[in-house]
This record gives C-alpha cells, structure tokens and sequence, in this order.
C-alpha cells in the first residue's frame, strides 16, 4: 500500500475528507454568526442550538409527515429562520442600544432553552437519519473511496459559502446592507426600512444555521447536543478567522477543518485541541484575527 | 474595615445568617453554597468592576480542584497546602490564559475565554491524573495544620466559612483600594484611563490573575469539602453557570454574586427531580434578567432604597 508520511495514503486522504467535511460545517456556521453580528452587533451563542434544530426539524419532518431529505433542505431552514425571526422581534430588539455583553448572554439563555426542551423530548442518545436514496453509494477516485454524499456536502456548502459572499460583498443588496451596519440612520433617510433588514439578516443566518443542521443529519447523529459541542470550536475559529471578514470567515472554517484533519493522522490525541492551540498561536501574532481589520 | 454602612449591617446579616443556617438546613449543601459565592465573587471581581466577561472561569475553578484534589489524595498534603497547591494552579492558568485573553475586548474577550477553558476542558478528558469521566472521587480531607480534623462537619463548615469570608474581604478591600479605583475608572471610560497615564493591560491583567486565583480557592476549597473533582467543574456549562449566579444576584454589587450562587444552588437542589427541565429553566432566568431585571437582585433593591 502506498504510505506518506509513513502514513496509509488511505488513512491520511480519509482523515483529510473528514477535515474537509467538518471544514464545511465550520465555515456555514461561521459565516452565519459573521452576517449576523455585522448587521445585529450580536454574538448569536444560540447559532449551534439553531443548527441542532435544524438536522432535528428534518428528523421530525421525515418521522411524523414523511417529508423527505430533498424538500426537509428547504422546509427545515425556513421554518427555523421563521423561528429565528419571532426571536429577534420578541427579544433581541430590545437589546441593541445596551453593551454587547447581554447579546451574549442572552442567547446563551435562549441556547440552554432550546437544548433543555430539546434533551426532554429526544432523550441525549442520537437518532439517526437515513441517506437520501439519490445520494448512496461513492466514487472509486484510484487512491481513495469517495463517498457521494460527502462530495455533495462539500460542493453545497462551498456553493452557499461563496454565494453569500458574493450577496454581500458585490451586490446592491449586499451594499445596502454593509452601509446599514456602518450608519443605519443615514440609510434610513433613504427610504430603506432598516429594522425589517434587521430582522430578516437575523432569519437568514438562523437559516442558514439550520441549513447546516439538515446537511449534518445523515452525517452525525441528530441529537441536542451536536451545536453545544460544534459552537465553541466556531469560536474559536471565528476569533483566528476576525470577525469583520466574511472571507476570513469561510476561508478559515475550511483551513481548520482540514488542519485538525491532517492533526488527526498524525498526532490524534491533539485532535480536539489543535483549533484552539491555533487560536492562541494567531492571538499572539495578531491579535484581530488572520483576517480581521483593527481591534 | 467596611466604609459605608449599608454594606457594613449586610457584612453582619451575611456572616450571622451563615452562623445560624446549619441549624435549618445541610451543611454540606451550605459550605457548596459558599465555594460557589466565592467563585461568583471573584468572577464579578472581573464583569463587575473591569467590565470583562470571561466566558470560561470553569477553567480556574476546576483545574484548582483537580490539582487540591490530587494533592490530597496522591501526595498526601495537608488541605491547607492541596488548597495552596490548587489556588498556585490556577493562579498560572490565569495569567497564561489572561495574557492572551486581555489582548482583545467585549464579545472577543469572552469568546477567547470561553474557547481557552474548552481547550483545557479537553486536556482534562485525555490526561490520566484527572480520572476521565470519573474524575479524581474519595479525596480525604486530612487534618488541618496536621491537627484540626476536618472529617468532623462543624469543623469543616466553620473552615470553609472563614475561607469564603477571608475571599470576600480581601475582593472588597481590592475593590476599595487605589487599585480598584483604576480599574472601575478603565471600565467607564479606557482611552481616558490611558490617556492619564495608566498603563491599562497591565492592571487588566492583574485584576484577570486576581480573580482567577480566587475562583482557583473556591475551587480547592470545594475539591476538599465534597471529596470530588469532576468534568463537570472544568465544562463550559460551569462557566455558564457561574455568569448566571452573578447576573441573578447582580453584576457589580459587592453582595450580589452571594445571593446569586445560594439562589441558584437553592434552585438547583429543590428542582434536582425535574431533570433536563433545570436547564430549561435557567435559559429561562438568564433570558428574563437580562430582558427585565439587568441589576439583579440585590442591584434592584439598592436602587429601591436610593429612590
């Protein structure tokens, strides 16, 4: 067998799918917490409870109306980021003029809600969710089996990554959004409601989060406490990434996938530990972040 | 030693109405009570008067107990030195970790924290001397100073009272010296601060190391008093927990963060039967003090007798 490294090409192309996949769900979480805090000034800690709730709103779609994988993709994000916007309006409205701390903690509040109510009713074992039938099965690429679900996952997310990017960054909505973040007064003189854009940014990247969840369902277990675990690790690369770039946000999702898949192979029990060993190494060279502007 | 009077009549409430409560109810949930106070107060000693929320003092706190615990157990210390050896533990971890933390602010502040004590969260599941899932269990107590037994409950609750009050004392002479004056003045106003000539990381990151040691006593203190050092104190949810102790009671109150930990122990312990609904509830409390009731308990109160 072919060995790099000293290491089964098998083994380390293996583990740097895996990385590639984790990569993918960091850089969609990332990037909702980004757009969220850009346009809200919020540190949504609720962002993994709401990715939960997506892989779980898929689970019950299947379980109690039959509605599979393909419709659930759609539906699932919608009803969540629904949810999402009953949040902002009933809660986080009231919170913008005050320090950003009680963003923080409320969402944390909301987090431990959701999961509560969540451990109550699914029990803390996963359940599992099927593969969609189109999508089973792989690729034999010659040095390493591709399974065609996770190639679908990677194509998906690096689409909606690059596609949000492109929203915000070169289009006219985008630009009202990114001069809505800079002075939401003068944008309003122009006759743009600004509150609704509030509040829909905030359903977007709640979306966005359950997006996530619904890809992550045939992957992982669905089970409360898959964002608990997955939302410190989005920190972490949210901080090394800096949080005012959108760029940085997706680039750096993908990277430290990869890396702590690389980490994997060849040193495993640093594993869960590398991002953050990252964090501090990036905090002490640049402390706003790889791709972040000022402090 | 206490200046204002209002502070001084609760100093005396408090330290009577500990007196009294082990004939009402268990010591053993009182002196938990108090570990928890202490690691409130040396929390708030950071949000309350510095402004920083550090998403990840569980870090402090159960790195400590682990260490006191260890120390008891395996190298055979008298508490008095496991404590020591904790409160020394998380004295380090509270400058490596302030060091980088203070480096940014607010929200980033946080989640660095947070994110640090995670990544040490780990190190305490994959090392062998914290025990894993099972965490260091049957820690003797000893004998303090090698002649005071401390498997007697009276001795042990008068003990953990004296450390509690001796924390409580020393964070309300830090918050009434020059020292705390400068730091109150960097959480109002910091290029101001600077702009006097203070050099404002350098008090921020020995207010850090200040309040991660105490939590670091709190600690050991609890490592030694229920015999246990577990995951639990080193998760994140600790870290959660201890926020929501502070808010409840009310950040930048000196009596705050005491009443906060004893409500939500109180709570905790009464609604131990409801099981994952707990945490429900306390998502709950957290989303109502910080919607309705942001000075907390003994913040409200204040503000009713200033009216």
């Amino acid at each position: 067998m072919l060995t790099i490294f000293g290491v089964p090409s098998a083994a380390l192309f293996g583990q740097l799918l895996i990385g590639l996949i984790n990569g993918s769900f960091y850089a969609l979480l990332s990037l909702g917490l980004a757009v969220i805090f850009g346009m809200l000034n919020i540190i949504n800690f609720a962002h993994g409870a709401q990715y939960m709730l997506g892989a779980v709103a898929a689970f019950l779609l299947l379980q109690f109306t039959g509605i599979g994988y393909w419709p659930a993709l759609i539906v699932a994000p919608l009803i969540v980021g629904a949810f999402g916007i009953v949040i902002e309006r009933t809660f986080l409205q009231w919170l913008y003029k005050l320090d950003h701390l009680y963003g923080l903690l409320l969402t944390f509040g909301l987090a431990l809600i959701i999961e509560g109510v969540a451990r109550n009713y699914l029990g803390s074992a996963g359940l599992p969710y099927a593969l969609p039938e189109s999508l089973r099965g792989g690729q034999n690429l010659g040095f390493m089996f591709l399974p065609n679900y996770r190639a679908w996952v990677i194509v998906v997310s690096l689409v909606i990554c690059f596609g949000t990017w492109y929203a915000i960054e070169r289009t006219r909505l985008g630009a009202y959004l990114r001069a809505a973040t800079e002075n939401p007064t003068l944008v309003r003189a122009f006759g743009i409601n600004v509150p609704v854009m509030i509040t829909l940014t905030y359903g977007f990247g709640v979306a966005l989060a359950a997006f996530a969840g619904v890809m992550a369902a045939p992957i992982y277990n669905v089970s409360p406490q898959m964002g608990a675990e997955l939302i410190i690790v989005v920190f972490a690369v949210v901080v090394i990434g800096g949080m005012g770039s959108i760029l940085g946000a997706i680039l750096t999702g993908f990277g430290l996938g990869i890396v702590e898949g690389l980490t994997k192979v060849f040193f495993p029990e640093a594993s869960n530990t590398v991002i953050f060993v990252i964090m501090a190494i990036v905090l002490l060279v640049r402390p706003a972040g790889l791709f972040g502007r000022g402090a | 030693m206490l200046q204002r009077n209002g502070e001084a009549i609760g100093f005396v409430v408090m330290v009577v109405a500990l007196m009294v409560a082990p004939f009402f109810t268990y010591p053993l949930f009182l002196m938990q009570a108090m570990c928890f106070a202490l690691f409130a107060c040396a929390f708030n000693l950071l949000i309350g008067y510095v402004g920083l929320l550090s998403f990840g003092h569980a870090l402090y706190f159960g790195w400590a107990s682990y260490l006191s615990a260890h120390a008891a157990k395996v190298w055979g210390f008298n508490p008095e030195f496991a404590i020591l050896t904790g409160t020394l533990t998380a004295a380090v971890c509270g400058f490596l970790a302030g060091s980088l933390a203070i480096r940014r602010q607010g929200i980033y502040f946080a989640m660095i924290t947070l994110a640090l004590a995670q990544m040490m969260y780990f190190v305490a599941l994959r090392i062998k001397f914290t025990g894993g899932e099972d965490g260091i269990q049957a820690v003797p107590r000893g004998k303090l100073f090698g002649f005071i037994d401390l498997s007697n409950e009276t001795t042990m609750y008068i003990f953990v009272m004296v450390v509690f009050l001796a924390g409580f004392l020393l964070i309300y002479r830090i918050i009434h010296s020059p020292f705390g004056e400068v730091l109150k003045a960097i959480r109002e106003n910091e290029p101001r601060a600077i702009s006097l000539g203070y050099k404002t990381d350098r008090y921020k990151l020995i207010a850090f190391v200040l309040s991660a040691t105490l939590a670091g006593v709190a600690g050991s203190t609890k490592a030694i008093t229920l015999q246990i050092a577990s995951l639990t104190d080193v998760n994140w949810p600790m870290s959660g927990e201890v926020v929501l102790m502070t808010l409840v009671g009310g950040l930048g109150t000196i009596f705050g963060p005491v009443v906060g930990a004893f409500v939500i122990l109180a709570m905790q312990f009464k609604l131990s039967s409801v099981g994952e609904w707990v945490l429900v509830i306390q998502g709950v409390i957290f989303v109502t003090v910080v919607l309705l009731f942001r000075r907390g308990i003994v913040g409200e109160i204040a503000a009713l007798f200033k009216r």
